[in-house]
């Protein structure tokens, strides 16, 4: 049984100008210790999803899915109260702006505190000592004088590793990483990234790491599902995505990558992700897509087998070894 | 901090000065003059009016009388009130608890009503109690204060008659001051239903006095809410699986307090400008009814040190809002 099951997830959100599909029919599967990263350019609807299934989208978003349940148990059909029991302890999430996801207000003891009394019900001696432990465990210098230190005091690295030990405080079952690297400094994004591959490896929880960064996935994910324009175009094991990758789009992705330059200049995708009122009919990506034909500007493609990633196009790539055949 | 402290009280200077001089300014361009305001009915020859003019100075050039009054503020001297001939500093602090009693219960009220209506409001934020709650603070903000005072006295205590029309306390009970609070000396005292009689003096006053500033606290924190409720901690709070409660009183309204504090501090001007009108419809024995009655009577000292010690006040007020801040949110905090 999957720890996280989401079948054909779609959200839109309620504009002045009608509704915007943000999230379009995505499968999400993730098995207890899997690590998978979800990948797309901005706007591509990957963070949608994921603050879909963790209950925090605000009320204007109308979500709808054939399954989404979490440890076998349907999340929609929880009461709030419910569901509260279990984000932030089974299943939690990290965001993108660590300088700005942690409260001015507060220590960073007082928030890290607060969920280990929400959940796990600690006195507030063992509360104490797990706090100082999970900073220890974060990486964290001094972690006992930290605790008392406001978020303004903190780096965006130091930051994001308190967000870290704040989500790891109850002993998550599946933490989800919303691009925790984006707004940091190259090398600290390494740091981070390293320190969440070892939590990983240690905890043995599942993660769903979130990134537009291919680097980032070939470093740490076991298997990666790429998303444009709010839909999953291709999924695949990170080895064989990075070989023979089966969607356009994909295949793009990873030729805009340095190390995998083969010229000069850089190739890049042209064109941008389509918006609310650009979306065009038939295969979102033919816009952009070198190998779009008519059939690709009218009908909308189909999702191929496993095979072939079940990537969702009229022309997928085929894999190397099958051309040699 | 005390480097903090003292440059803030240091812009108290200028301030200070220019509220000495629009008050001398201000009761001396009121048409009327002290002296035949004194007279009354019977007038005054032209030389006995002259000699009075000479007795008070107002024979003299402004800008002597000005600095005369300066001189005389700076040496903690008011001058005294032409009518009752008492020293304005006396009068002013015998009279001020009763409207600092007023205006500390009315601002609770407005603080205690206002803050939660302002986060009910921001959290069903378009729904039924949100349009409920602010088109009632609208509609209290823009109340005339003498007409809402008249309609709750017709029906509070002329309908129903729940509570006293006007004073402090009923004449019954005699007491001496200790602090000038009526509530506190009504207790100290030991007289069976003092504190009862006082308390129920005070309601209708604080009712109308709250009103404006209880609106005007609600919006402020209905829109400061909803602006910490689209920041990201808010969203990590909520991640934690925080109870709504929590996240909205503790991790919002803590970041709101900021702009809400700020209205609650220009607030207290407000109602002591308020409490002329409240503390003159329920004869409250306080500084805004004496501050009116000497505008009446040209009273020029009492005009002058009234406002002076009333913005002195105000000023205070603004500096522990000031410190205030760096309790509420450490970012601000001054080393």
């Amino acid at each position: 049984m999957p720890l996280l099951q989401i079948r054909n997830l779609t959200v839109e959100f309620a504009t002045a100008s009608g509704p915007f599909r943000a999230v379009d029919r995505v499968d999400v599967t993730v098995d207890e210790g899997d690590v998978l990263a979800i990948v797309g350019e901005s706007g591509s609807g990957k963070s949608v999803a994921m603050l879909a299934a963790m209950g925090l989208l605000p009320w204007t978003a109308a979500i709808t899915a054939d399954e989404m349940s979490f440890d076998g148990r349907d999340i929609r059909s929880l009461t709030p109260r419910d569901r509260r029991t279990v984000i932030g302890k089974d299943m939690a999430m990290i965001f993108q702006e660590p300088m700005s996801s942690l409260n001015p207000c507060f220590t960073v003891g007082f928030q890290i505190k607060e969920a280990l009394k929400k959940h796990l019900g600690l006195s507030r001696r063992e509360r104490h000592e797990r706090a100082v432990e999970l900073l220890d465990l974060v990486g964290i210098p001094d972690p006992a004088t930290r605790l008392s230190a406001f978020p303004h005091q903190l780096s965006g690295g130091m930051s994001q590793r308190v967000m870290i030990a704040m989500a790891l405080s109850c002993n998550p079952r599946l933490l989800i990483a919303d691009e925790p690297t984006t707004a940091l400094d190259v090398t600290i994004q390494a740091q981070i990234l390293d320190l969440l591959a070892r939590l990983q490896q240690e905890t043995g929880m599942a993660l769903i790491l979130i990134t537009h960064d291919m680097g980032v996935v070939a470093e740490t994910a076991q298997r990666v599902q790429v998303q444009y324009a709010g839909q999953k175009v291709e999924e695949q094991p990170v080895r064989p995505l990075f070989d023979a990758p089966h969607h356009p789009y994909t295949a793009a992705l990873l030729a805009a990558l340095p190390e995998r330059a083969t010229e000069r200049r850089l190739p890049t995708i042209p064109g941008v992700v389509p918006g609310q009122y650009d979306r065009p009919a038939g295969c979102l990506f033919s816009p952009r897509c070198a190998f779009a034909d008519d059939l690709c500007r009218s009908t909308e493609p189909p999702v191929q087998d496993a095979g072939l990633g079940l990537a969702r196009c009229h022309y997928p790539i085929p894999s190397p070894a099958k051309e040699a055949v | 901090m005390l480097r903090y402290l003292l440059s803030k009280l240091l812009t108290f200077v200028p301030t200070f000065l220019g509220v000495t001089l629009v008050s001398f300014a201000f009761i001396r361009v009121l048409p009327g003059d002290p002296i035949i305001v004194m007279a009354g009915e019977r007038g005054l020859t032209e030389e006995r009016y002259a000699e009075l003019q000479a007795q008070f100075g107002f024979d003299r050039p402004l800008y002597v009388q000005f600095w005369d009054y300066l001189t005389g503020v700076l040496q903690g001297d008011l001058g005294e009130s032409f009518v009752t001939k008492k020293p304005v500093w006396d009068e002013f602090f015998s009279l001020f608890p009763a409207t600092l009693e007023l205006s500390i219960v009315a601002i609770i009220l407005a603080t205690a009503l206002g803050i939660p209506a302002g986060v009910i409001a921001a959290m069903y934020r378009g729904k039924f109690f949100d349009r409920a709650l602010m088109s009632s603070a609208l509609v209290g903000y823009s109340m005339p204060i003498f007409w809402w005072a008249l309609l709750l006295i017709i029906v509070f205590s002329g309908n129903l008659g729940w509570t006293p029309v006007s004073g402090r306390i009923d004449l019954l009970y005699f007491f001496p001051d200790v602090t000038g609070f009526m509530l506190i000396d009504s207790l100290l005292s030991g007289q069976k239903g003092a504190f009862a009689s006082a308390v129920s003096h005070l309601v209708l006053p604080s009712i109308v006095l709250a009103t404006i500033p209880l609106a005007v606290i609600a919006r402020q924190t209905r829109s400061a809410m909803l602006e910490v409720l689209s920041e990201d901690y808010i969203r990590t709070a909520r991640a934690k699986g925080l109870a709504p409660v929590r996240v909205n009183g503790l991790h919002a309204l803590r970041n709101a307090m900021i702009p809400v504090v700020t209205v609650i501090g220009l607030s207290v001007g407000m109602l002591l400008a308020g409490a002329i009108l409240t503390e003159t419809i329920f004869s409250w024995p306080g500084i805004g009814k004496w501050m009116l009655d000497s505008i009446f009577r040209r009273d020029y000292p009492v005009v002058q040190g009234g406002l002076l010690l009333v913005a002195g006040f105000v000023m205070v007020v603004n500096l522990i809002v000031d410190l205030l801040y760096g309790l509420i949110n450490p970012k601000i905090r001054k080393r």
